[in-house]
């Protein structure tokens, strides 16, 4: 991100404060220790298991991710029988390659093209596809991009380095319901001739969400 | 409610800062809030609805000078209290004075991957009949309610169009309120910038709001 249009697009009427807990999570001992004292307590009362804590974590901290997201997005890509399929019922489609579940029962998929831009944003929380994008990103869940995708997406997608042409419209989508979105981002050029495992490896978080393109592949050194 | 939390349109929050190579957890208590609140999401005493209602309830200021799994841990341990887990005193000193209320079914580790696959769905198969078709133009209610609202602040009087059906949902504005699920169709509805935010936005642009019944009034 180029920090001369951040400034530009970003905070223009208030310092960032940079103090206490920011954006990035930074720890309060307090909050450590009221973790620590929660969860023993749950564990003396029998309301949790620590083993289920330890499973669910390593769910979304090992094995779902956007990896996930990336197969949809390959497979789409080169079968169009199955791009069909995605865009009329995403859930299903989404399914056929096993991922399903919490946070994705119900899935729309939203796709871009030469003349529609899609983002996904929610407002209200932070609603975010888990089984196919994982956990969502701290920028997902900040108050800035909250804010700021449904009152200047354009403002936004520059801040992320898309400037999109005017003839473009954009489409912001506020995840306000039980439905989650993904995003279908347009192959790009130079990827012919590529395998569903070679496309899926180009295909990334933020181009999912709607926040950048995917990039054509680097052309090989020579 | 008028919370923090209802963010859209809000100006001077800073700009987006995107971390490169982020990892999914920022810190060991991160993870432990995530895992405490799935897991016991799962002995049936609460909704996903209340559980949003719940962080919503975190007072403004608080809200936007902590992160997201302080709100959830504020939420968590509020519900627990609410729906008498944990007692007051022992959240306080953090020393169990009892066993839990009542038999419950706790989630075990063997469970987890088959709870999480199956997901819960918001969707019923029955439910109020729908007000609504692709292509009608509607008005978001102007409702300013104290209890939990899927209504953003930034649409309610606007003017929209219906842009599809996604069948029957659970209603979350009643059953974050422990007021029933109130089955009912929920839209997407397509509002242009330059009807949320005026002369001075894009005409192509648009953000599309997933809304209910309950929501909206016939233009």
């Amino acid at each position: 991100m180029d920090p001369a249009k951040e400034e530009i697009v970003g905070s223009s009427d208030h310092d960032h404060d940079h103090d206490g807990p920011g954006p990035h999570g930074a720890p309060l001992t307090e909050t450590q220790l009221r973790v620590k004292a929660l969860e023993s307590l749950l564990v003396d009362k029998g309301l949790v298991d620590p083993a289920a804590l330890d499973a669910l974590i390593d769910t979304y901290e090992t094995q779902v991710g956007p990896h996930n997201g990336a197969r949809v997005v390959a497979r789409a890509w080169v079968n169009p029988a199955f791009k069909q399929r995605l865009l009329e019922n995403a859930s299903a489609a989404i399914a056929e390659l096993g991922f399903a579940g919490r946070q994705g029962e119900d899935m729309v998929v939203i796709e871009n093209t030469s003349k529609v831009h899609n983002l996904v944003v929610c407002t209200l929380c932070s609603c975010y596809p888990w089984p196919v994008l994982g956990l969502p990103p701290v920028w997902y869940k900040s108050a800035a991009y909250r804010s700021r995708a449904v009152f200047d997406p354009r403002g936004v997608l520059r801040e992320f380095g898309l400037e999109l042409p005017k003839h473009v419209e954009v489409r912001v989508w506020d995840s306000t319901a039980e439905l989650r979105y993904l995003v279908l981002p347009e192959r790009p050029a130079g990827t012919e001739g590529m395998s569903e495992e070679q496309l899926a490896a180009l295909v990334t978080r933020n181009a999912m969400i709607g926040v950048a393109r995917v990039p054509s592949p680097a052309k090989p050194a020579r | 409610m008028n919370g923090a939390h209802d963010l859209g349109g809000m100006h001077g929050m800073g700009p987006i800062v995107a971390e490169q190579d982020e990892p999914v957890f920022h810190h060991e208590w991160e993870r432990r809030v995530f895992g405490m609140t799935l897991a016991t999401g799962f002995l049936g005493k609460w909704n996903i609805d209340m559980s949003r209602y719940a962080r919503e309830q975190m007072p403004g200021p608080s809200y936007l000078n902590t992160t997201y799994y302080e709100h959830w841990l504020f939420g968590l341990e509020r519900l627990l209290v609410e729906k008498g887990l944990l007692s007051p005193d022992e959240l306080r000193t953090g020393r169990p004075q009892g066993p839990a209320p009542d038999p419950l079914r706790v989630l075990r580790a063997r469970d987890v991957g088959k709870v999480l696959s199956e997901g819960g769905s918001a969707r019923r198969s029955q439910g109020a009949p729908r007000r609504f078709k692709p292509g009608d133009r509607v008005l978001a209610r102007n409702i300013h309610p104290l209890g939990h609202t899927r209504l953003p602040r930034y649409a309610r009087g606007k003017r929209g169009v219906i842009e599809r059906d996604h069948g029957v949902f659970v209603f979350p504005d009643t059953n974050g309120m422990g007021l029933g699920e109130k089955p009912q169709h929920c839209y997407s509805v397509r509002f242009t910038l330059r009807e949320l935010w005026g002369p001075g936005a894009s005409r192509r642009d648009s953000v599309h709001i997933d809304l209910w019944d309950d929501h909206l009034e016939p233009v």
